[in-house]
């Protein structure tokens, strides 16, 4: 028995609505009226176990704006499915009102105006509320289970090698989390954190490089509400091809979807009543693992920072999304008996920061890993008049910024910037700061390399992204977006085979088509080789910015999308 | 970010008993060279599926040394076990990986290796019983030049 979903539906602001971009504190006013802490919190408590999920946090301690993307294209059978579906559809298919706090939170719709109606979301202190609260209700009955992208993203998490956030979220006690970013501290940080984390850190798909064996705990056990809980982690598959392989040589990763199924075996016959897989597959990936492997009762996806306002059900097992950057709290409580899910309710908790009160103890906490840091991180670098923002499959404005600055500070014809799901966005008419800036960039690879490809090398770069992104096969995706290319058009077919989707490369500044024997000088960053050399990319960034003190980003018409 | 194709073929390790010497490979991918194997070995017959599984990574994380294993069910009794495994990568110059040599005294026709993958492409494992039966898995794995995504 499948309960209906719940969901918030508060007023409609009507300030936001008429789209008004100077929407005052009238319009902010009644929006909250609609929207109070009790409303987005309380949930009459269902069965016997709750479990709470945050992911993809990506260290933003405070709270931030983040733009959910307007393009995210789903192939093969995913085409046209949450989570590729996005703005007016989104709205639509989820019934949630256009201007409404949900449409904010939830999609790219309008989002200037709703931002400056409905304010920043998240902000460990109030995940932290949220999270104290269901456990004050709930007690003996919750997990609270972290999918990883916790550790890395901002300035203070780069400085502390992730230290400011681990301290933050031993003070929410999870029950288990699993990783991504995390490993792009290297091997010995990673270990030496996982030592003193005091809960799991599990990744059922991490083998010994070399032993080719397990190298990490793949499962734990709860007891929670009178069922038995197994939770399987599932570490981002593509760690060491997405993100630099020479920083955890000891380590190799992959699905290794039969691995999960003889853990769920295990499970089942150990008796496990319910069954977890906690995972940073991302979101399309997981949809299939669940449709090849039988007995997951829930997926925790994680990875792709989708934000879905129910789960989505394949066969018997529930898909949950709970979106990035702190801007959600996923609560799902499951009535487990006799070892079978009979029925459960889920609330996606968009986290408004001017609505959901900080956690004292977790703000004070906050302040002083930062304190540090915060004449730095207010540095103010220059002013934006446009709204700077990343996600989308194929360019986000704040990466404008940085390819426009890759070509000018580092005299390139053609400048390359990964495509990064993390980075928040900016308003119009904020000032960047130097937190801002490492929201978009703050890592431990940040090279800006110069160098020369040929125009088929180029070619042969973009083709290998565009199939990590629209591969038919959802196991062959790594779940980011198209690479960001500045200095350069091109034109892509997501349902072409590999090696077709790209043409008409042309090169901007001389309006030629780009020659594939001909070379060129390409600067980009976040190169996953050894050895890269370059200034890192903030500093990059921050030339640019110096002599560009407002930010002007024109409408980005270098990609064409072939339908 | 420098990019240099791939080449050559290798073969590191294994629970092989015989391992085929390649043949110096030519520059191009031999799916013909690779069908024409399959032949040579199953005598002319097409293989079946089923009885052997190939496990291998989706994506390679370094094509230089792709872990790949091989596991084919059989009782192993002297009436019925597994002769041998051929093993095959239909994109590399020589798709010749190895050839894996059972006996009943195996226990268990079982087998992990690694090998270099030019390119991406399709590995192909073809199991030989003792009654010259064949079965065949295949698995593609793509070699990435990646760090992009995330």
């Amino acid at each position: 028995m499948i309960s209906r979903r719940e969901f918030l539906m508060a007023a409609t602001a009507t300030g936001a609505l008429l789209g008004s971009g100077t929407a005052g504190g009238w319009a902010r006013l009644m929006a909250q009226q609609g929207l109070t802490e009790e409303g987005l919190l309380s949930m009459p408590a269902f069965g016997n176990v709750t479990l709470v999920h945050i992911t993809d946090i990506h260290a933003q301690l405070k709270p931030i704006y983040f733009r959910e993307p307007s393009i995210n294209l789903g192939v093969g059978e995913v085409a046209g499915l949450p989570p590729h579906v996005t703005g007016a559809d989104f709205l639509k298919l989820y019934k949630i009102e256009p201007g409404s706090p949900d449409a904010y939170a939830l999609t790219s719709e309008d989002f200037v105006a709703l931002a400056r109606t409905y304010g920043r979301m998240g902000g460990m202190d109030r995940v932290a509320s949220i999270v104290k609260r269901i456990r004050d209700e709930r007690g003996g009955n919750m997990l609270l289970l972290d999918g990883g992208d916790t550790w890395q993203g901002s300035y203070t998490a780069n400085q502390t090698a992730g230290a400011d956030m681990i301290e933050i979220m031993a003070a929410l006690r999870p029950d288990a989390m699993t990783g991504h970013w995390e490993f792009t501290y290297g091997t010995e940080r990673v270990q030496e954190a996982i030592d003193s984390l005091g809960f799991p850190f599990l990744g059922s798909n991490i083998y010994d490089a070399e032993w080719d064996e397990p190298a990490f705990e793949p499962l734990a056990t709860f007891e929670r509400g009178g069922a038995k809980i197994a939770v399987i982690g599932q570490a981002f598959p593509y760690t060491p091809i997405a993100n630099p392989r020479w920083k955890i040589p000891e380590w190799s990763f992959g699905i290794r979807e039969e691995d999960i199924a003889a853990h769920v075996e295990d499970a089942r016959s150990g008796g496990a009543d319910l069954v977890v897989l906690l995972s940073h597959n991302g979101f399309d990936v997981d949809r299939k693992l669940a449709s090849r492997v039988p007995g997951i009762d829930v997926i925790l996806a994680g990875h792709t920072h989708d934000a879905l306002p129910e789960p989505v059900v394949i066969g018997k097992t529930l898909l949950v999304a709970s979106g990035s950057n702190g801007k959600f709290v996923s609560r799902l409580d499951l009535d487990v008996q006799g070892g079978e899910v009979r029925g459960f309710a889920y609330r996606l908790i968009p986290v408004f920061s001017d609505v959901i009160t900080a956690d004292p103890d977790i703000a004070t906490l906050i302040d002083k890993v930062r304190a540090p840091y915060e004449e730095e991180l207010a540095r103010e670098l220059a002013m934006t008049e446009s709204l700077l923002y990343r996600r989308g499959n194929f360019n986000g404005t704040f990466d404008d910024v940085f390819c426009q600055a890759l070509i000018e500070e580092r005299e390139a014809d053609i400048s390359l910037s990964p495509g990064f799901r993390w980075g928040t966005s900016l308003l119009p008419e904020q000032a960047i700061t130097v937190e801002d800036l490492h929201n978009a960039c703050a890592m431990t690879y940040p090279a800006a390399y110069r160098t020369t490809m040929s125009g088929s090398m180029l070619k042969e770069v973009l083709e290998d992204v565009a199939d990590n992104l629209f591969n038919p096969d959802p196991y062959y995706q790594q779940g980011g977006d198209m690479v960001r290319v500045g200095g350069m058009a091109y034109a892509v077919d997501p349902r072409a085979g590999m090696g077709a989707r790209i043409s008409d490369m042309t090169l901007l500044k001389t309006g030629e088509a780009v020659e594939p024997s001909k070379d060129y000088v390409v600067a980009g960053w976040a190169s996953v080789n050894e050895g890269t050399e370059g200034p890192p990319i903030w500093d990059v960034v921050e030339a640019w910015l110096a002599r560009n003190p407002v930010v002007r980003v024109p409408d980005n018409r270098g990609v064409r999308v072939k339908a | 970010m420098k990019l240099t194709r791939r080449q050559a073929l290798a073969i590191s390790a294994g629970a092989a008993l015989a391992v085929v010497a390649g043949r110096a490979g030519s520059a191009h991918a031999a799916v013909d060279d690779t069908e024409k194997a399959i032949q040579d070995f199953t005598g002319g017959k097409s293989p079946e599926t089923g009885r052997i599984r190939l496990t291998a990574p989706e994506i390679a994380e370094n094509g230089n040394t792709v872990p790949i294993s091989v596991d084919v069910e059989s009782p192993m009794t002297a009436e019925d076990y597994v002769a041998s495994v051929l093993i095959l990568a239909d994109g590399n110059p020589n798709p010749d990986v190895a050839t894996l040599h059972f006996t009943p005294m195996s226990g268990s026709a079982t087998a992990t290796t690694r090998m270099r993958l030019a390119k991406t492409q399709n590995v192909i494992a073809v199991a030989k019983m003792s009654d010259g039966s064949v079965f065949m898995d295949k698995k593609e794995v793509k070699v990435t030049i990646g760090g992009c995504g995330g």
